[in-house]
């Protein structure tokens, strides 16, 4: 029974890596198209190697132990592992405080691409959004500027999603307001966050950008999108019954569709 | 410490209500709370099994499931907003009334008295009314299914302003929150009082001649966790009568000025959203250890027994725990890496993170270097300790990814996070759950339970608990989302085919718990007779009957000469000398 079951640890352990290792394709995270996104699958890679060492290695001595030391006869001698209870203490500090240390300092570079660099001057900026269950997006206009927002005024029957009083703020009546986000490639985008009711979150796994909205709070993201193309964002954070249901596309084009598109979506309005 | 053999707080029990429904005996508390988590368990095991259907298929019909909820299921089909309520209860049931009342309560106070040499704990009536307050909170909970419009479906994490808003954000978000509030809010008053008892009983209780390092790794892990829950609940419930207060007060807490729900302006103005996030996860980790620093103990010292020697040593195991408890306190934060707040409090919450896996891998390295040129037996008791470890480590070094903020970019909120959770606090807990059944249950039932059941047991549950949980982390790493019903999205579509794999998966190792269950009830009643002592162990709950007498010694002075675990002594008559035998050992005390 004892090496039954070590050899079905060591067993387990193999299968458990294997996916990861061969890169099987439920294993796949969607294909990278920021410019920050390397830097965090650079550390995924990193940890992956580490955690998967430690996880192998771990199972293996276990299984090892189990293996060598069951259903000895009662005077067998107990054994002692070299150096007791100080080389346990000695190993955990020393190989998982390295790997800490390590992980924590270079995964440190990857957060602070994303947070701790503020967007460039010319960076585009576009408002989302969420609400049950949508998202909506807001473009300034020619004139470059956001009108405000007035809660009170948000119906979503006369397709006013963002409260805009486009009679009276001369800052509204140019702002374009769509369901889609559309984006030029290699473009930064200043993302500008807002909820009108509950918690959500804006997660594009392509761009490896994660934020929730947080009702009452104004956020902001900002990434550059490198690869023409249509993906999907998706909310993370429990909404209600239409949680699963609740995305939008981002449609990354050329800066001359970009161009075209804001036309068409303007003339829409 | 104090010679306490003589201190009866209460005379036998006389009535049939005193001795098995309100009983101030321990015993008969801590096989309330077992018999409570079991049930529990079986009822958030039967919603995951739903929930794991409509998952591989959604449109199938589960016959009967409209008797739970007609507007739910209706035809047996789950809808988007059942699922969301069949989950919320699932973890609610599971976190609370499982991993925290079976490890903890159930087995800490069955066995924490009696192995700290006691006829009971200080306030017997106190830890009456913490278990009969726990039983009221699990009937409030789910008396949501028939109440209203059913459960809340804003997760077991409760996030405000879906919590607070009221019946605008959804089914159940009215009545059956605010029930749900108030389960919550009763369990932290159930669980402190059980916390006031355990810290006590283990600091005043004690027999002469147990010294707190004499105390075996269960007793040392059941007073750490009561520590924890101690402050941890103590903040869980004044949040929970907020959020209350949020639903019938018209107070603003939770809820921020400004929002709009089906285009209506609500009233609530200055509460903040990650309020409620700070709070509940300042609970919401330790709760984490709760349930895993009991089962810990219980692993250790169920570990020893068969591996009949000591630990490498005591001191570093209890050490380790204590640190673990500190620093449950300084990581809650990294729950919240994308939540809004101030992105440098990610760095600060990684740090104590990472730092928090040294201690846990130290007790790692010990479990595994004490197997080393150990004498192990194999029995069920040990292979789910044995399996436990597995458990412990495949769901720890998966934290290694969930500490660190850059890499919660794409793994926040995935099943990734579900893969590991359910591993660490879910299946190892589990795990240390049934290895103290099929060890304690002799001592209290005095029966033993059917090895070979107990056997096949462990093979299915082990295989099949990997066979679930390792692919949750494979779909994690691909960015499938968790609390969705159904997959509609163009990336996840995909992955529906291992979605039904773990379904299967997840069939199979409840059918695995039916054969717990059935194993339990005939061998309560049917089981060979057992022996005070079955498995040559040291500790004191071995000392006496099986199972024990209403003042667990039958009045005698207990009195302690050695550490817990002494096994594999040279020279004596067995290979082990019980705490309570005078008889001199050449292993020595550990210093």
């Amino acid at each position: 029974m004892a090496k039954f079951f070590a050899v079905t640890i060591f067993v387990i352990a193999l299968a458990s890596a294997y996916p990861i290792v061969a890169n099987s394709w439920f294993t796949q995270a969607p294909q990278d198209i920021s410019t920050h996104g390397y830097l965090i699958d650079n550390q995924m890679h990193e940890t992956m190697i580490e955690a998967g060492l430690a996880f192998l290695l771990s199972q293996i001595l276990l299984a090892w132990f189990v293996w060598s030391f069951s259903n000895r006869p009662k005077g067998a001698k107990i054994g002692y592992f070299p150096g007791g209870a100080k080389t346990m203490v000695l190993a955990g500090f020393l190989l998982v405080g390295t790997e800490v240390l390590a992980l924590g300092v270079f995964g440190t570079k990857a957060w602070a691409a994303v947070y701790f660099q503020p967007p460039a001057a010319d960076a585009l900026p576009i408002q989302v959004q969420a609400g049950q269950f949508a998202f909506y997006f807001r473009y300034p206009g020619p004139d470059g500027k956001f009108g405000p927002l007035h809660p009170e005024l948000v119906n979503e029957g006369n397709q006013n999603y963002f409260g805009l009083d486009t009679t009276n703020d001369p800052a509204s009546k140019d702002d374009i307001v769509a369901a889609e986000m559309a984006i030029p490639v290699n473009k930064e985008i200043h993302l500008l966050m807002h909820s009108k009711d509950l918690g959500h979150s804006f997660f594009v796994p392509e761009l490896r950008v994660h934020q929730d909205f947080v009702p009452g709070l104004d956020l902001s993201l900002h990434f550059t999108a490198t690869k023409i193309g249509k993906y999907e964002i998706v909310c993370t954070q429990l909404c209600g019954l239409g949680h699963y249901n609740m995305k939008a596309y981002l449609e990354v084009m050329s800066q001359g569709d970009y161009d075209n598109w804001l036309k068409q979506e303007a003339a829409l309005q | 410490m104090h010679d306490v053999s003589h201190a009866t707080h209460h005379g036998p029990p006389t009535t049939f209500i005193r001795k098995h429904i309100f009983s101030t005996d321990h015993k008969v508390i801590g096989k309330q709370y077992y018999v409570l988590a079991l049930v529990a368990a079986f009822f958030g095991m039967f919603l995951s099994w739903f929930m794991r259907i409509h998952l591989g298929w959604t449109n199938a019909a589960i016959p009967g499931l409209q008797l739970l909820s007609k507007n739910g299921a209706p035809g047996g089909v789950i809808t988007p907003e059942f699922y969301l309520q069949m989950m919320t209860m699932h973890g609610t049931i599971m976190v609370f009334f499982v991993l925290t009342t079976a490890p903890f309560a159930a087995f800490g106070n069955f066995f924490l008295p009696i192995q700290v040499g006691a006829e009971d704990m200080p306030f017997p009536r106190f830890n009456m009314m913490s278990f009969w307050v726990t039983f009221v909170a699990f009937l409030a909970l789910v008396a949501a299914f028939v109440v209203g419009d059913g459960p809340p479906l804003s997760g077991w994490t409760a996030y405000a302003p879906l919590s607070a808003v009221g019946e605008a954000a959804g089914p159940g978000q009215g009545t059956g929150q605010v029930l749900w509030a108030v389960s919550i809010g009763l369990f932290c008053i159930g669980q402190l009082l059980g916390a006031l008892n355990f810290i006590s009983t283990t600091l005043d209780m004690r027999t002469k001649g147990m010294s707190l390092m004499r105390l075996p790794l269960s007793a040392w892990a059941w007073f750490i966790t009561s520590c924890i829950g101690l402050t941890a609940f103590a903040v869980l419930l004044p949040a929970c009568i907020l959020l209350i207060l949020d639903h019938l007060a018209g107070t603003s807490f939770f809820i921020a000025s400004g929002l709009v729900i089906n285009d209506k302006l609500l009233p609530h103005s200055g509460g903040s959203t990650l309020l409620w996030q700070h709070l509940f996860w300042f609970f919401g980790h330790p709760e984490v250890y709760i349930a895993i620093v009991p089962a810990m103990g219980v692993v250790s010292h169920i570990l020893i027994t068969n591996m009949r020697r000591p630990m490498l040593s005591h001191r570093v195991l209890i050490y380790c725990m204590m640190s673990i408890g500190f620093l449950s306190y300084l990581v809650y934060g990294h729950h919240m890496f994308v939540s809004g707040m101030n992105p440098f409090s990610g760095l600060v919450f990684s740090f104590p993170t990472l730092v928090i896996t040294i201690p846990a891998t130290i007790i790692v390295l010990i479990w595994l270097g004490s197997l080393y040129g150990s004498r192990l037996r194999i029995n069920s008791a040990s292979l789910f300790a044995l399996g436990f470890i597995s458990m412990f480590i495949s769901g720890g070094v998966s934290g290694f990814f969930l500490a660190q903020p850059s890499l919660d970019i794409l793994l926040h909120a995935t099943y990734f996070v579900v893969g590991h959770f359910h591993m660490v606090m879910g299946v190892a807990a589990m795990f240390g759950i049934f290895a103290g059944t099929y060890f304690w249950f002799p001592k209290m039932t005095g029966r033993m339970m059917n090895e070979t059941l107990g056997k096949i047991h462990f093979w299915m549950s082990f295989v099949g608990a990997y066979a679930i949980f390792m692919p949750f982390h494979y779909l994690g790493l691909a960015a499938n989302i968790r609390r969705y019903q159904a997959f509609t999205d163009d990336y996840l579509q995909k992955l529906i085919p291992v979605h039904q794999f773990i379904t299967v998966a997840a069939l199979f190792t409840g059918f695995a718990q039916m054969i717990f269950l059935f194993n339990l009830i005939y061998s309560r009643f049917w089981g060979e007779k057992a022996p005070a002592n079955p498995w040559e162990a040291t500790s004191l709950e071995w000392s006496t009957d099986s199972p024990p007498s209403w003042n667990n010694f039958n009045g005698k002075h207990i009195v302690v000469y050695h550490d817990p675990y002494q096994y594999g002594v040279e020279g004596s008559a067995g290979d082990y000398v019980m705490q309570t035998s005078p008889e001199a050992v050449t292993t020595p005390d550990e210093k």
